[in-house]
């Protein structure tokens, strides 16, 4: 899938990121190419401290590259200003993190509309758009619940209203199902291909094989660099498990 | 046991006894339980399909004087069972095993079947787990679909430890 006008959300070319850890510099991230396109699903796995997650804080501006390019809906990132660039992230693209990162202070709904509310939009307008996420999500009956009254399932579930407010084009997820048991993780799963089939594009970080397969591709890293891509979707496996799991072993009939 | 004997004849030929060791060897602890005729029948069987040739050598020091040696329609089978990705018909023991002889032989890079082996397993788990889209969350028959997506989650992140071993091993 293209998005309108053939671009991919997100193009990042050349990005490197050196941290300097006690002197010695450490290529966090190593010249990686990547783009999103739009409607796409892209995973991205490896060992910790490969990289993963610096990727996605350069691409979701939490952090600065010191090398390469990043095209954001068209518009190349390093030219504009700090503030600009904030005011263009935040309209376009919506952070999902491992241990939630919801406000305290705030009621399940107020932490949903916040983002909204830091565009500019109305009170009215961001309640009513909050309230109506959190019914698609399943925890509308969470919204005046603070977040440690939360679990962790619902917790990410209100992450995930928070994170589609703006109507972003692109999520990112830095290991969203880290902090959740199997049920709950299933819960986002379940999510996450809502979304899919309603067009959002998403690049999910994670180290749990389950999200990392429910992507349309998959990039490996090591070591800062992109070492690996393949196409998971569209691509049967060469054995398929539904067929096995039928398989009795008499399938000569009763003898 | 047929492709692992195979694979692992790849490197040179060799007599039964030493086949039989790089066996052991290359299983650790579960090696000890493998019964010793079982590698000798295997060889027979491997000589009367024609995929290894057996020689008679004059050792008089020794009594074993049969040195085996794959046929070219053996290193074709060879090639074939690397390139075989339809786990779990290929077992994690034949993957070990595909790994080493691989490795010893230089037939393959270790990493690259690895590669190639936890790319089929992320496909096998996508199936699943678009199958337990379709299924109502809490439906009885999920409940079989989600045991297969554990197995399949386990057998990957031993094939990320697998990865990292013969990575470190390959840069020593």
């Amino acid at each position: 899938m293209s998005a309108p006008g053939g671009r991919p959300v997100v193009e990042a070319t050349g990005l490197t990121r050196i941290y300097a850890a006690d002197g010695v510099a450490v290529r966090a991230v190593d010249g990686v190419d990547l783009a999103v396109e739009a409607g796409e699903t892209v995973s991205v796995m490896g060992p910790s401290g490969c990289g993963k997650s610096s990727l996605l804080h350069l691409l979701g501006g939490l952090d600065r590259a010191d090398a390469g390019e990043i095209v954001l809906d068209g518009r190349r990132v390093e030219g504009l200003s700090e503030t600009s660039w904030a005011v263009l992230r935040r309209r376009t693209i919506g952070f999902v993190f491992q241990s939630f990162n919801l406000v305290d202070e705030l009621t399940a709904v107020e932490n949903v509309e916040l983002p909204a509310l830091l565009v500019g939009a109305s009170a009215r307008r961001a309640r009513h758009r909050a309230v109506e996420l959190l019914e698609r999500l399943g925890v509308a009956d969470r919204r005046d619940h603070m977040p440690d009254r939360l679990s962790g399932g619902e917790s990410q579930r209100v992450a995930v209203a928070r994170a589609l407010i703006n109507d972003p084009l692109l999520i990112l997820a830095d290991e969203p199902t880290g902090n959740l048991d199997s049920r709950a993780t299933g819960e986002i799963l379940r999510l996450f291909a809502d979304l899919r089939a309603s067009g959002q594009s998403l690049l999910v970080v994670t180290h749990d094989a389950r999200v990392a397969s429910t992507a349309d591709r998959l990039l490996t890293m090591r070591d800062g660099a992109v070492i690996g891509h393949t196409h998971l979707g569209g691509v049967a496996p060469v054995g398929s498990v539904l067929a096995g799991l039928a398989d009795f072993g008499d399938a000569g009939g009763a003898r | 046991m047929r492709d692992p004997i195979l694979a692992l004849l790849a490197k040179e030929p060799a007599h039964g006894y030493e086949l039989r060791q790089r066996l052991v060897q290359a299983l650790g602890p579960p090696g000890r339980a493998l019964n010793p005729g079982q590698v000798y029948v295997t060889l027979g069987r491997l000589v009367k399909a024609g995929l290894v040739a057996v020689e008679q050598v004059g050792q008089s020091s020794h009594p074993d004087k049969k040195v085996y040696e794959l046929t070219a329609a053996g290193r074709d089978r060879v090639a074939e069972w690397l390139a075989d990705l339809s786990w779990p018909k290929v077992t994690p023991t034949d993957f070990h095993l595909k790994l080493i002889a691989a490795a010893v032989a230089g037939l393959a890079d270790p990493v690259a079947l690895i590669d190639a082996q936890r790319h089929e397993l992320l496909r096998q788990l996508r199936e699943v787990q678009e199958a337990i889209l379709v299924e109502p969350p809490d439906s009885r028959g999920g409940l079989l679909l989600e045991g297969a997506a554990l197995r399949l989650q386990a057998d990957i992140r031993w094939l990320e430890v697998c990865e990292q071993r013969w990575l470190d091993w390959s840069i020593r």
